[in-house]
């Protein structure tokens, strides 16, 4: 008789057994499945994980031609950035500015003859320590993994704070509905509308297809060098480690991933 | 009750006037819209299938492209991968558009129907046949 009734000490054990199991029932429902993910990287899109840009301003102004912008002219005709035709409301992407602009701390009253008021390419500096994205109240502007300092422009409410906290000016602000200033519009690029804060973009949507920057595939001559600081190997590394390099307003603390060599 | 006829033909007229829209248009139902998929590029697919079943793309659609925005822009994923395990770009202008490039007799249809305004397309670029 005693075989055919459980007794409370194996009863107990049991249900312990039996409790434990479903605790486990969502974990095995989790793991146990084999769905597909539903969205993916592109296989072929670069990686990185420290976004830079190395600026050859001697191979910009030896090699090319004066008045050379065939950086500017695709980066702009690539992401429909509009010719507004008025310096209060330009709106720029990447451009020229003159060295004492660009880096107005490394100038002084003796400073070397050939590079005062020579053109510098300058863009957004996708800054390691970016103050926009710590300003902007929706999140609109943040830092990806890879370093770039990106905008979702459906976030953007337009309140410019981002404009007020980046120290290069390279951010620029939508006064007017932009499409009727866009002479070519690249109709694999959205545009913007009137009402939001714009800027440079590391090409994110060419990198996501395995391709390099817009401006960085424009120059004939090698100006623009775009890699990962984070390896070693990069090319950026390799003209890092064997040249003097600048970077704009580095006392700032920003950290800016933008390097030139003059 | 002083002025009671005037007063009982104000009610009258007062109410006749304000259900006026009710009673007008009784038993005339607005039809229910009926988007086109007749494209070039749809014509040529074999199966002509959207990146997910019908049903689904008519209800969640919206869900569907924020989900989409979210992906792309903020983890830099671009690859949807569908439930027959095809994999598409996730853009709403280069994906979407491609096939339904007749954004008047397709987006706009049901939009205007139920009364929905998206503003994608102050910054989408819609297909040329809406700009002529």
């Amino acid at each position: 008789m005693r075989g055919k009734r459980m007794d409370r000490r194996t009863f107990l054990k049991v249900a312990g057994a039996c409790v434990l199991g479903l605790g486990v029932m969502p974990v095995t429902d989790v793991f146990g499945g084999n769905d597909l993910p539903k969205i993916l990287r592109n296989p072929n899109a670069l990686v990185g994980k420290k976004w830079a840009m190395v600026v050859d301003m001697k191979k910009c102004w030896d090699n090319g031609e004066e008045g050379c912008v065939d950086c500017i002219r695709a980066c702009h005709r690539t992401h429909n950035v509009p010719n507004i035709g008025n310096a209060k409301e330009e709106i720029k992407w990447i451009w020229t500015a003159s060295y004492e602009n660009a880096f107005p701390d490394q100038k002084n009253e003796y400073m070397e003859e050939s590079l005062k008021g020579k053109p510098f390419i300058v863009l957004c500096n996708h800054c390691a320590n970016p103050p926009c994205v710590r300003v902007c109240p929706t999140k609109a502007t943040f830092k990806r993994e890879d370093g770039i300092v990106i905008m979702d422009y459906h976030r953007c409410i337009g309140c410019r704070y981002c404009m007020a906290a980046c120290p290069y000016g390279a951010r620029s602000f939508n006064f007017k509905d932009p499409r009727p200033f866009i002479a070519e519009v690249n109709p694999k690029f959205p545009t913007r509308e009137k009402g939001v804060v714009e800027k440079c973009n590391f090409c994110a949507e060419r990198l996501a297809e395995g391709l390099l920057p817009a401006c960085v595939e424009a120059c004939k001559h090698g100006a623009l060098v775009f890699g990962d600081l984070e390896d070693p190997e990069s090319n950026v590394r390799k003209i890092l480690r064997s040249n003097y390099i600048i970077q704009r307003k580095p006392q700032l603390g920003t950290k800016p991933n933008i390097y030139y060599i003059v | 009750m002083y002025n009671a006829r005037n007063t009982v033909i104000g009610l009258i007229l007062l109410i006749g006037l304000v259900s006026f829209p009710f009673w007008y248009s009784t038993g005339k139902a607005a039809s229910a819209p009926q988007p086109k998929l007749d494209t070039p590029t749809i014509q040529e697919l074999e199966e002509k299938r959207c990146v997910e079943a019908t049903p689904y793309m008519r209800a969640s659609h919206m869900q569907l492209l924020n989900e989409w925005r979210t992906s792309v822009i903020r983890e830099g994923n671009r690859i949807y991968v569908a439930e027959n395990g095809e994999r598409y770009n996730m853009s709403l202008q280069n994906t979407c558009m491609e096939c339904h490039s007749n954004k008047t007799q397709f987006c706009d249809r049901c939009h205007k129907y139920v009364g929905v305004k998206p503003d994608c397309w102050t910054c989408h670029i819609e297909s040329k046949e809406n700009k002529l």
